[in-house]
């Protein structure tokens, strides 16, 4: 006789490993086009562009941005993963057979979260060794840079679910990316340091909670940030929980999935 | 013990359709149990219940003593559900499809494997277990959710409309295959719009209707209930013009057929008597309606007609 633990971590380990398996399985369209952006990326603002700034936080331009590159590629990763595959896990009503497994809601919210976190962790990893191609790359600080990327991606997956959630068609789940997501990413210091911007738009960027993510994980790799590394850590923190906290409540309510 | 017992079950829409007003229900261990209505009667609502895609508005639903509210992770567990329209995902392999369903159970991997195989090949899957779920024929995608189903060897299966749009070969040896597991121990309730089904499968029945209960007996008392049956004849040889047979209602559709109304009670050996007497040969018979669908028609108007 199985302990429910032993159930529960069969259960998450099916959800993980079918997640991973989907973003495999569709890899032109999951982990290819990130590296051939990131590419362009480095190519136009890194080199191109990047030659004639020359030096920006003691760094060339090219090292600078490339923490941030990497930030945003796993955000939009880990967001746009768990929203595509929940949602359509909705719209092709193979969400049922989550719902009527013995798979309580916390289990589904953690597989798919898991999920996304992976292709941001995978497509992160990605986009680094295309870096390195343009760029001499060094991680500073092993633990901030790691436990940095890793939270940003859980954050973002939880937002991605939210998404799936309350979306009712396609389009829904592109909105919050296209109109929210990156415009946050490009003014949340990925190509530039805030340092750059009049007070006013500097207070403005603060609200800005991508900021402290490019930052903080440009302190792990690079030794440099705008902003104090604990207080990232701690707005992240408190994002997760609130955003789980949300995300359970919305599952427990059956909202968008359960008439 | 029983399998599945409902108690004073509602369910009102946000819309404010009220698609169930208090049913209570039990199901037997080991049953054939047919849930009969027609669409819109609250058949799905109920199944939807009982497996949690639907949230109940009041009432009580126990699935194996294992209350749904209390204890859903065990009344889950002893669930198999074939829903009625397709709901896995297309590009899935079959193979992945039914492993990733035992998971959601806990079943490890090195358990789902052979199980998985052992199902793909008893319902005629073996040869398609990796090809993407959206490329199987109708019939196919049917067995597969059946093959989803039962992977976690479930003792309650509930199907929806299992043999909906599949044609008769196939429905047959579904029938064949749902009576081996129901003769191992599975519970089994079944919804259908083919009576015939209901009538060959199933020892016990309810019959719902604009979200009542209108019926809750077992097979044999309901058709006993039947007070005519209507035969269809083919005779060996036409019939004279100036044909007739008392004490019989007799219907003649050609020269070739007859149509005979029987009272309970009447047999047929009188009937076949009496033909033989002048001459009458009948090459073959059949029931002119499934007798089931003669209750069900009645039942139904029945509870329209006090509503």
């Amino acid at each position: 006789m199985t302990t429910k633990f032993a159930r529960h971590q069969v259960a998450f380990n099916t959800l993980l490993s079918r997640e991973i398996r989907r973003f495999i399985r569709i890899w032109p369209q999951t982990l290819l086009p990130p590296a051939i952006t990131m590419t362009l990326y480095f190519i136009i603002f890194g080199n191109l562009i990047g030659s004639k700034i020359g030096e920006m936080g003691g760094f060339n331009y090219t090292q600078y941005i490339a923490p941030g590159i990497i930030m945003m590629s796993v955000i939009n990763n880990a967001y746009s993963n768990v929203a595509s595959s929940f949602f359509s896990a909705k719209f092709q009503n193979h969400i049922e057979e989550l719902i009527v497994a013995p798979v309580p809601n916390y289990l589904i919210l953690a597989g798919y979260v898991a999920g996304g976190t992976a292709r941001g962790l995978c497509v992160g990893l990605i986009v680094t060794l295309v870096s390195l191609f343009f760029t001499h790359l060094s991680i500073q600080h092993v633990f901030i840079t790691i436990s940095m990327v890793f939270l940003s991606a859980i954050l973002f997956a939880l937002g991605g679910f939210i998404n799936a959630i309350y979306a009712r068609n396609f389009d829904e789940i592109s909105i919050i990316p296209t109109f929210i997501l990156t415009p946050m990413t490009y003014l949340g210091g990925v190509f530039y340091s805030i340092s750059l911007l009049p007070e006013f738009w500097q207070n403005v960027s603060l609200l800005n909670p991508i900021l402290y993510m490019v930052n903080a994980f440009r302190y792990g790799m690079l030794g440099t940030s705008d902003i104090a590394v604990e207080i990232a850590f701690v707005i992240i923190i408190l994002c997760i929980v609130s955003l789980t906290s949300f995300a359970l409540y919305l599952l427990n309510k059956g909202t968008g999935i359960r008439n | 013990m029983k399998a599945l017992s409902i108690q004073n079950l509602t369910k009102v829409y946000k819309n404010g359709f009220e698609a169930l007003k208090g049913i209570s229900l039990d199901v037997n261990q080991g049953d054939f149990f047919a849930l009969l209505g027609p669409n819109g009667a609250g058949k799905s609502t109920t199944i939807g219940i009982i497996t949690s895609l639907v949230t109940k508005s009041s009432g009580q639903v126990k699935v194996f003593d294992a209350d749904i509210d209390i204890d859903s992770e065990a009344a889950k567990s002893y669930i198999g559900l074939v829903p009625q329209e397709f709901n896995f995902n297309g590009f899935e392999q079959v193979k992945h499809i039914l492993i990733s369903q035992a998971g959601y159970y806990g079943m490890p991997a090195h358990e789902a494997e052979p199980r998985a195989d052992e199902l793909l090949l008893q319902l005629g899957l073996w040869e398609k277990r990796h090809t993407p779920s959206r490329a199987l024929s109708g019939g196919m995608k049917r067995r597969l959710m059946i093959a989803r189903a039962l992977v976690h060897k479930p003792q309650l299966l509930i199907l929806d409309e299992p043999t909906a749009g599949v044609d008769i070969e196939l429905r047959r040896s579904m029938w064949l295959f749902l009576q081996a597991i129901n003769a191992q121990g599975t519970t089994i309730i079944l919804t259908t719009h083919y009576l015939e089904e209901a009538e060959n499968l199933c020892r016990n029945i309810a019959i719902i209707d604009k979200g009542l209960i209108v019926e809750n007996t077992d097979m044999k008392s309901l058709l006993n209930r039947l007070d005519k049956e209507t035969f269809i004849l083919d005779l060996k040889s036409p019939l004279p013009a100036d044909f007739t047979l008392s004490g019989f209602n007799l219907h003649r559709l050609d020269n070739t057929t007859l149509e005979v109304e029987l009272k309970r009670g009447e047999g047929l050996n009188t009937l076949f008597t009496a033909l033989s007497l002048q001459g009458i040969e009948v090459s073959s018979m059949k029931n002119k309606a499934n007798r089931l669908e003669e209750l069900f028609l009645a039942l139904v108007d029945k509870s329209e007609a006090t509503l």
